[in-house]
C-alpha cells in the first residue's frame, strides 16, 4: 500500500515538472499558460481568499446536495426497475432516449423554469448523475444468483427479509461504485453549469470571471486544479467507505 | 407406518421437454433415504418440487401428511454449490444465523449457532467470512446452518460433489452422525451409487431423463457405518452392483 502511495505521489511531481518546465520554455507565453510554479502559488493566495473559499463552499454544497438527491432517486428506482421486468420492459426505450441527453444542453430550460441559482445546477447535476446509478442498481438486482434466492426461500424467509438479507447486500458493492461514477459525473456537472451561467458563485463561475477579460490563466488554473483536488479527495473517500465496509467483496481468500 | 413425507405421482415439465414424469416415493420419519440418477435427469427439479420452490406441473407432495403448498415450514436445505449458496457478505456465524432471524432471539441464536458450528468441527471460526475457508470447511457452514435450524426435514442436493475425497468422506460421516443425533428425515439426491448406498437406509434409482423411478432399494447394512468395514461388506458390494445395473439400464 506505501509502495502505491510513493508511486502515485511520484507521478505527480513528475507530472508537475514536466508543467513547470513546459511553462519556462517559451513555447507558450507565461500569460496564458503559466508555470505550475505560479498557479500553485496562486492557489495558495486563494485559499485565503474569502470570497473564493465561499465559492468552493457554494460548489461543495451543489455537489453533495446534487449526489444525495441523485442516490435517493436512482436506487430505489433501480431497485424496482431491476426486480419487476414489466417495469424494465415499459421504460427500457424512455431511459435510452433520455440517458443520452447532455445535460449542459438542458441548462437554458432549467433556468427559465427555475432561474440562476444552486437549485438548477443541482438539478442538471441530478439529471446526470442519476443513470450510472439507475442502471447499475437495476442490473445488479436481475444478476442475483438464483441459489441465493433459493437458499433464502428454503429456509422460509419472506420477500421482505430476502430483499434486506439477499438483494441489497449483493447489490451494495455495484451501487457503491456506481456512486463514485456518479459523484464524479455531478462534479463535472455543478463546475459546468455554474460556469455557462446556470448558478451564482461556485467555483465555475470564478473560472469563468477569470478567464474573461483580463483573462488570469494562473486563477483559471488555480480554480481548475481546486475542482480535480476536490474529485480526487470524494473518490478516496467514497473507496474508504468501500473497503470498510464492502470489505467481504475484495477479502483475501484463504485456506 | 407413518410418512414423513409422501410424493405421488409427481411431474414436471420446462417447456416442451419434460423433466420429471411419474415419480412416487415416501420417507418415514427419521428415515434417511438416497435419491441416485444420472446426471441431468431430474434429481434437482424433483428435490426442488419437493422444498416447495416449484410447483410440479402435476403430482403432490405430503410433509406430515399435508400438502405442500409453497416452501414447507421446517425444512432446511443443503445445496451442491456452497460457494453460491453461503452469503459472502456474511460471517460465517452470520449465515448459520441468517434462517433464524426474524423468530429466534438474539441470545438463543447465536447459542444455536455456536453449537451448530462446533457440531461440524469448526467452533470458533465464526468471524470468518466464507470465501476465506476451504471448499470442505464452506459446506461445514452450510451444514451447520442447516442444523441450527433445526429442521424436521432436511433436502440434501448433491452436497459432496465439489469437494475432494477426503473431505467427501468426512463430510459423509458427519452427515450420519447428524442424522443420528438429530433425527430429522433426510432427502439426498447424488449421482454417487456408491455415496448413496454408504449413506442410505433406502436408496431410490431413478432412470435417465425424463426421470421415473426404476426401483427402490432397502439397504440392510448396520445402522453405524464406517468408511472402510462398510464398503467392503457383501451386502455393500452386492447393493452397488444391484444399483450400478440398475442405472445402466
Amino acid at each position: 500500500m506505501k509502495g502505491v502511495t510513493a508511486r502515485g505521489l511520484a507521478g505527480v511531481l513528475a507530472f508537475l515538472l514536466v508543467w513547470e518546465v513546459f511553462g519556462h520554455s517559451g513555447a507558450v507565453r507565461p500569460e496564458l499558460f503559466p508555470p505550475a510554479s505560479t498557479v500553485l502559488t496562486a492557489l495558495a493566495g486563494l485559499l485565503t481568499d474569502p470570497g473564493f473559499l465561499s465559492d468552493v463552499l457554494a460548489t461543495v454544497g451543489s455537489w453533495a446536495a446534487a449526489v444525495v438527491l441523485a442516490a435517493l432517486l436512482a436506487v430505489p428506482a433501480g431497485l424496482v426497475l431491476g426486480s419487476v421486468a414489466p417495469i424494465r420492459a415499459a421504460t427500457r426505450s424512455l431511459v435510452e432516449f433520455l440517458r443520452p441527453v447532455p445535460s449542459v444542453a438542458l441548462i437554458p430550460l432549467v433556468v427559465v423554469l427555475l432561474g440562476r441559482g444552486p437549485e438548477t445546477t443541482v438539478t442538471l447535476a441530478v439529471y446526470a448523475a442519476v443513470w450510472p446509478l439507475l442502471l447499475t442498481t437495476s442490473y445488479a438486482m436481475g444478476e442475483i444468483d438464483p441459489v441465493q434466492t433459493d437458499t433464502a426461500r428454503a429456509f422460509g424467509l419472506s420477500a421482505t427479509r430476502r430483499l434486506f438479507t439477499v438483494a441489497l447486500p449483493h447489490a451494495a458493492p455495484f451501487v457503491m461504485t456506481a456512486l463514485r461514477v456518479s459523484a464524479g459525473i455531478a462534479l463535472i456537472l455543478v463546475v459546468s453549469s455554474e460556469l455557462l451561467g446556470a448558478g451564482t458563485g461556485g467555483i465555475g463561475q470564478f473560472v469563468f470571471l477569470a478567464g474573461s477579460g483580463g483573462g488570469r490563466m494562473d486563477l483559471v488554473l488555480a480554480g481548475t486544479l481546486t475542482v480535480g483536488l476536490l474529485g480526487c479527495a470524494v473518490n478516496a473517500g467514497l473507496e474508504h467507505v468501500q473497503r470498510r465496509f464492502l470489505g467481504w467483496d475484495t477479502a483475501e481468500p484463504g485456506a | 407406518m407413518s410418512v414423513a413425507l409422501d410424493v405421488s405421482g409427481l411431474a414436471h415439465r420446462y417447456g416442451p421437454g419434460p423433466a420429471v414424469v411419474d415419480v412416487s416415493l415416501d420417507a418415514r420419519p427419521g428415515e434417511l433415504v438416497c435419491i441416485v440418477g444420472p446426471s441431468g435427469c431430474g434429481k434437482s427439479t424433483l428435490l426442488r418440487a419437493v422444498a416447495g420452490l416449484l410447483t410440479p406441473t402435476s403430482g403432490e407432495v405430503r410433509v406430515d401428511g399435508e400438502p405442500v403448498r409453497g416452501v414447507v415450514p421446517g425444512l432446511a436445505m443443503v445445496f451442491q454449490d456452497y460457494s453460491r449458496s453461503l452469503y459472502p457478505w456474511l460471517t460465517v456465524r452470520g449465515n448459520v444465523e441468517l434462517p433464524l432471524r426474524g423468530h429466534v432471539e438474539r441470545s438463543e441464536r447465536q447459542e444455536r449457532a455456536e453449537e451448530a458450528l462446533k457440531h461440524v468441527g469448526l467452533d470458533g471460526q465464526g468471524g470468518r467470512y466464507p470465501r476465506q475457508l476451504s471448499g470442505g470447511m464452506q459446506q461445514r457452514v452450510a451444514i451447520a446452518r442447516a442444523l441450527a435450524h433445526r429442521p424436521t426435514l432436511l433436502l440434501l442436493d448433491e452436497p459432496f460433489a465439489s469437494v475432494d475425497a477426503q473431505t467427501r468422506a468426512d463430510l459423509e460421516d458427519l452427515l450420519l452422525r447428524v442424522r443420528a443425533e438429530h433425527g430429522m428425515t433426510a432427502l439426498l439426491v447424488t449421482h454417487d451409487i456408491d455415496e448413496a448406498v454408504y449413506l442410505a437406509d433406502r436408496v431410490v434409482v431413478l432412470s435417465p431423463a425424463p426421470a421415473t423411478v426404476a426401483a427402490v432399494l432397502a439397504v440392510d447394512l448396520p445402522g453405524t457405518r464406517d468408511q472402510i468395514g462398510t464398503r467392503a461388506a457383501p451386502e455393500f458390494v452386492h447393493l452397488r452392483t444391484e444399483v450400478a445395473r440398475l442405472l445402466r439400464r
